[in-house]
């Protein structure tokens, strides 16, 4: 199909942004790597009168550390994840997720952003920055919010964006932990079937402050917290991470899809938990 | 059966490798494609052009009545708006039947039905206008009721009492049914050692072009022609087609089919889309265009494979095949498909089960049944896969019954290489095929005493590894009795004209078609072979029904065979010309004289004598200096057609080595090989790369490719996110061998070889993949093999 006829405005600063989302109100429509946006628009999901561009506004980019958070601006691309040396060194789980994330082109145009603001419950990101503890920065002509990752998705690509707000950035606290993502997707750069991002940290050898988050299997990421109750102050072995699997019964409910019923999906959940935290006991005999 | 021998051009059979024939030519057309310079349906803008967009049935099965088409020619830039009703004033139905198919049945289609929607995407109305998007912006706003009906979709109930009968007329949604029978089946069973049985399913899946089906229709009232862009495998039968429904006379109708990207057998038949673009542009006299989107194309490309076989084999104690029994079922949407009809495919499973085998007893029926689905019909390999992943799953299941190594069971069965012509029980007549010395060959290139020592210390680790055989039969070279003896226009035979021009260039122009393959490099190759000349000086022409002598096309695999083979004998037969008119000039015996880079050479001494550019400047301008009564026609045209062998059969094998993850269900291809046999290999890089795109298309189907329906008939992969195809990344490393039984049929000796790697590849894989899970207990004969499917023969869930 063809994209509806459509407008199209650049803004070169987030004052340009608020005036040209006043002008256009709800038909206005905010693009930025366009990477989902696009594919929508050419199924003709939604017929915005215009295209926002916000790719021009220099507020929204730039990846630094200030005030004891790694800042990544809205704009940061997917590519940029993988190799930025503050990513690496502060969040080096958003740089093992980068490469899960569709295909390279995908990847040099498409945004953290984006990703966070469409809220697709099988992507990677939004489970990553929930996994981290991270905050979203939102921004709107009536100024900032701050909404902690955790409450920002709500349900089905909807998240706690009001009308005419966007993300600003992310920040992620610096606080060092162990993180890992796996997935299973059927080929490589799909979304995935079920996926697992978890941070945790041990301390003489138990683990503390938990967050598992399983995305692809519900209506948001979900940050499994009866796993995580499961997990919290025990030693890392064979015994809590079966208990780990045992719990997410009362996590998940996962819907059916074109891959398998909710079974399947509560089955690979159990498998990524399994393979995650085997990998941070692997990490901890190797530091031993 | 050729006037023309090799010994009478001066060459033994053993000579022609040394040629063009036989080397990694690099394709002409190359440059062109990858340089974004090439010319496809799409690029062709007409004057006055409009652009055609179809409202399409929401649902799988309804009746309509009133369309206001009021609101959607209001829409700006919407120029007219066309119902079934409006096209049927100057459009005939079809019926896709075959008469050597007997008691097939079909009923009319119509370029847009007039009251019944049959398969949810099935073109309802059309909207032309200045744009696509003005034209989608059309469809959007037309008012159609739907009243929706009970549909039809699984195959399994589709003769069962009080199921929905799809077209009331034909009295059920029995389409055909085909039962071959051979031997004493019954008895063979009866006296067997081991019975082993499986009941396999493959995925409905389709072609997926990168360039989807396109067609420009223009209709001239001024000299009453209608010219027709079209990305298509089949010009000329194309030409009678639209000539036949819109009531023209054929040579009046011309089509022309510019570069196509990809084709696989989607663009070979009659779309009720593009035939409605043809009456409406003669409707308006004015062109139009129609490019599907990928959305339509997954709704309306033709689908294929969608079968259920129940298969049973008999063996004796020393692991000989007694008997095949096999039942098929396969649903082909409301529709036959014109004109080569839905019913072949699984005609070809009666015909292709059990091929490569040496043994007596069969009996193998098919049963072709409607429903609501997007139509199905011939995609590469069509039914090949299907009989050889049957075959194949068979094979080795009596082999794990007997015990016995299911290479070792092959090399017992697999007709022996000295006893051809052999005739299949199925009535199939082979000319010559080399099994076990494509066996003996692939054993040398897979490694398999180190593969079986990886698989068992893996084994150790919890990891399950397994590797799977498939032999494999293919049919090529198809004879009118295809589809001529059933009454099709579907031309068997080929042309090929080449001529030189003054500058000693030399151009083709062949019936045969460009689809992306290389066919247009190999005929240039055997071209410059044919006549002495650099390949760099021949030009092809394919793809236009008013300049290249009238063929068949592209289909079954017969680009080389049988167009490879007009083109040599034209090429020869102006070779011979050229030699008579140099003679004339150097005074010189003909048979003294050959033809080598472009120039003409003493024989005996290979000494230069003339270059072709002093021969054209002669006969072109200074002919008057030429002897009078001197035959100088530099354009020469020959036809080939098979005559011995209704086709010809080839044949291969291919090995998959894989990896099962049992906790997941994921399948990991960790190394592929096939030998096939496709006779005279013309060009060595293009044949293995067919092989390995087949194999491709094949693995596909194996683990990826499905058009999924829910049960009232809608289809659910309508995306390439939703319908996965294979990708780079997957996919592993095939290596390819060659074994070459040329036919005797044509001096050039050349068979098929683009369905061998689709034919096999899903067979091995399955195999593969069961011999990974053997010691899990598990199994699977459901394609595509997807992690839900393992994760069930497993039972990790319900
Ligand atoms: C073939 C393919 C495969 C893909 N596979 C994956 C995958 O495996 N995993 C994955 O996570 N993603 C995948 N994606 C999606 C990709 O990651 C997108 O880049 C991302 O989802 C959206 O980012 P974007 O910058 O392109 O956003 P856009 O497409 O420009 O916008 C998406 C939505 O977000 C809104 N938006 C954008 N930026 C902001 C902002 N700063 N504030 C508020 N709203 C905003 C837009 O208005 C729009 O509604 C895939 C995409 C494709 C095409």
């Amino acid at each position: 199909m063809k994209w509806p006829a459509m407008g199209y405005a650049r803004a070169k600063s987030l004052a340009e942004l608020w005036s040209a989302l006043d002008a256009h109100g709800s038909a206005g429509q905010i693009i930025a790597g366009g990477q989902t946006l696009l594919a929508t628009l050419a199924f003709r999901l939604s017929e915005p009168s215009t295209l926002i561009d916000i790719t021009g506004i220099p507020e929204l980019r730039g990846i630094s550390v200030q005030g004891g958070a790694l800042r990544l601006g809205a704009l940061t691309l997917h590519a940029d994840l993988c190799c930025d040396p503050l990513v690496k060194a502060h969040a080096p789980l958003l740089a093992a997720a980068a490469p899960l994330i569709a295909h390279p082109a995908i990847r040099n145009r498409g945004t953290i952003g984006g990703s966070l603001a469409y809220a697709d419950p099988a992507a990677e990101l939004p489970a990553c920055v929930i996994a981290l503890d991270a905050t979203v920065i939102t921004v709107s002509a009536k100024g900032e919010r701050r909404v902690p990752a955790a409450a920002f998705f709500t349900d089905l690509l909807q998240t706690a964006l009001e009308p005419q707000e966007i993300i600003a950035a992310v920040e992620f606290p610096l606080t060092k932990r162990l993180g890992a993502i796996e997935e299973i997707a059927r080929r490589s750069g799909d979304y995935a079937m079920a996926g697992l991002a978890a941070t945790l940290h041990l301390e003489a050898g138990r683990v503390i402050k938990p967050r598992l988050v399983y995305f692809g299997v519900g209506k948001i990421p979900v940050l499994a917290a009866a796993a995580a109750k499961a997990l919290e102050g025990r030693s890392l072995d064979t015994a809590s991470i079966s208990a780990v699997q045992a719990a997410l019964a009362e996590d998940l409910d996962p819907p059916q899809d074109l891959h398998g019923p909710p079974e399947m999906k509560r089955h690979l959940a159990r498998v990524l938990t399994e393979r995650v935290l085997q990998g941070f006991l692997r990490e901890k005999v190797q530091a031993a | 059966m050729n006037e023309i021998t090799p010994a009478s051009i001066g060459l033994s059979r053993e000579d022609l490798p040394n040629s063009y024939i036989g080397r990694s030519v690099p394709r002409p057309n190359v440059p062109k494609l990858v340089q974004g310079r090439a010319t496809y349906t799409d690029d062709v803008t007409l004057p006055r052009m409009l652009h055609a967009a179809f409202l399409r049935s929401p649902h799988a099965h309804a009746k309509f009545s009133a369309i206001d088409t009021a609101r959607a020619k209001a829409v700006p830039g919407v120029f007219r708006v066309f119902t079934g009703h409006d096209l049927a004033k100057i459009c005939d139905p079809w019926v896709a039947t075959l008469d050597h198919l007997k008691g097939m049945k079909s009923a009319p289609q119509y370029p847009l039905p007039l009251n019944h929607a049959t398969w949810q995407g099935e073109p309802i109305v059309a909207v032309v206008a200045e744009s696509r998007a003005a034209a989608e912006d059309g469809v959007a706003a037309l008012d159609i009721e739907f009243e929706a009906l009970a549909a039809q979709t699984d195959m399994e109930t589709a003769l069962a009492a009080g199921t929905v009968v799809i077209h009331p007329e034909l009295g059920d949604n029995l389409v055909f049914t085909r039962t071959a029978e051979s031997g004493d089946v019954a008895a063979a069973f009866a006296a067997a050692h081991k019975v082993v049985e499986a009941r396999f399913v493959t995925g409905r899946h389709t072609g997926v072009t990168l360039e989807p089906r396109s067609i420009i229709a223009d209709y001239n009232p001024a000299d009453e022609t209608l010219t027709v862009y079209h990305s298509t495998q089949a010009p000329h039968m194309m030409q009678g087609v639209f000539a036949k429904q819109l009531r023209m006379k054929e040579g009046d109708v011309r089509v022309i089919c510019k570069d196509v990207g990809g084709s696989f057998g989607i663009k070979v038949h009659v779309y009720p889309d593009e035939v409605a673009v043809a009456a409406m542009a003669r409707i308006m006299g004015r062109p139009v265009k129609f490019v599907a989107d990928r959305f339509e194309s997954f709704v309306s490309d033709i689908h294929a494979r969608d079968h259920r076989i129940k298969g049973r084999l008999a063996v004796d104690t020393e692991g000989r095949v007694l008997a095949f029994d096999i039942d098929d079922l396969t649903g082909i949407g409301p529709y036959s498909v014109y004109p080569r009809t839905s019913a072949i495919e699984g005609n070809q499973v009666v015909n292709l089960c059990g091929g490569p085998y040496d043994f007596k007893n069969y009996r193998c029926t098919t049963t072709v049944v409607l429903q609501n689905k997007t139509p199905t019909c011939q995609y590469r390999a069509v039914g090949h896969p299907i009989a050889t992943a049957v075959t194949e799953g068979l094979m080795d299941l009596a082999a794990e019954a007997l015990g016995m190594d299911p290479v070792e069971l092959r090399r017992r069965n697999l007709i022996r290489d000295d006893a051809y012509p052999y005739t299949s029980p199925p009535g199939m007549r082979f000319e010559g095929l080399s099994h076990h010395a494509s066996l003996n060959k692939l054993l040398e290139m897979v490694p398999l005493d180190r593969i079986r020592a990886d698989q068992a210390e893996a084994r150790q680790r919890g990891v399950y590894r397994g590797i799977g055989f498939a032999s494999f039969i293919e049919l090529t070279n198809p004879s009118p009795f295809m589809y001529g003896i059933g009454g099709a226009r579907i031309s068997a035979q080929d042309g090929c004209t080449v001529r030189m021009d003054p500058d000693g260039s030399i151009v083709a122009s062949s019936g045969v078609t460009e689809q992306g393959q290389g066919t247009e490099a190999i005929l240039a190759q055997i071209v410059a072979h044919g006549v002495g000349v650099p390949v760099n000086r021949v030009k092809i022409i394919t793809g236009d029904t008013q300049t290249t002598p009238y063929g068949g096309g592209t289909w079954a695999c017969r680009g080389a065979g049988i167009g490879g083979e007009a083109a040599l004998q034209s090429a020869i037969a102006l070779k011979q010309q050229i030699l008579e008119v140099a003679g004339a000039m150097l005074q010189a015996a003909p048979e003294t004289l050959d033809i080598a880079m472009g120039e003409i050479t003493d024989k005996a001494s290979g000494k230069p004598r003339m270059t072709l550019f002093e021969l054209g400047r002669i006969v072109y301008f200074r002919g008057d200096t030429l002897p009078k009564d001197l035959q100088r026609e530099l354009v020469q045209t020959r036809h080939f057609i098979t005559k011995e062998y209704p086709f010809a059969f080839t044949n291969g094998i291919q090995a998959s080595w894989v990896e099962v993850d049992p906790a997941t269900g994921m399948v990991k291809l960790l190394e592929h090989w096939c030998v096939e046999d496709c006779g005279r290999v013309v060009n060595p890089m293009l044949v293995d790369e067919q092989v390995r795109g087949g194999i491709v298309q094949g693995i596909g189907g194996a683990l990826y490719e499905h058009c999924v329906y829910d049960a009232e008939g809608n289809l659910l992969t309508t995306t390439l996110a939703d319908y996965l195809v294979p990708m780079s990344a997957e996919m592993p490393e095939i290596h390819v061998g060659h074994v070459e039984t040329p036919t005797r049929e044509s001096l050039l000796g050349a068979k098929g070889a683009g369905e061998a790697g689709t034919a096999g590849a899903p067979a091995a894989i399955m195999n593969a993949i069961n011999d990974a899970l053997k010691p899990l207990n598990a199994r699977v004969h459901e394609q595509p093999f997807t992690p839900e499917r393992i994760l069930r023969a497993l039972g990790t869930i319900a």
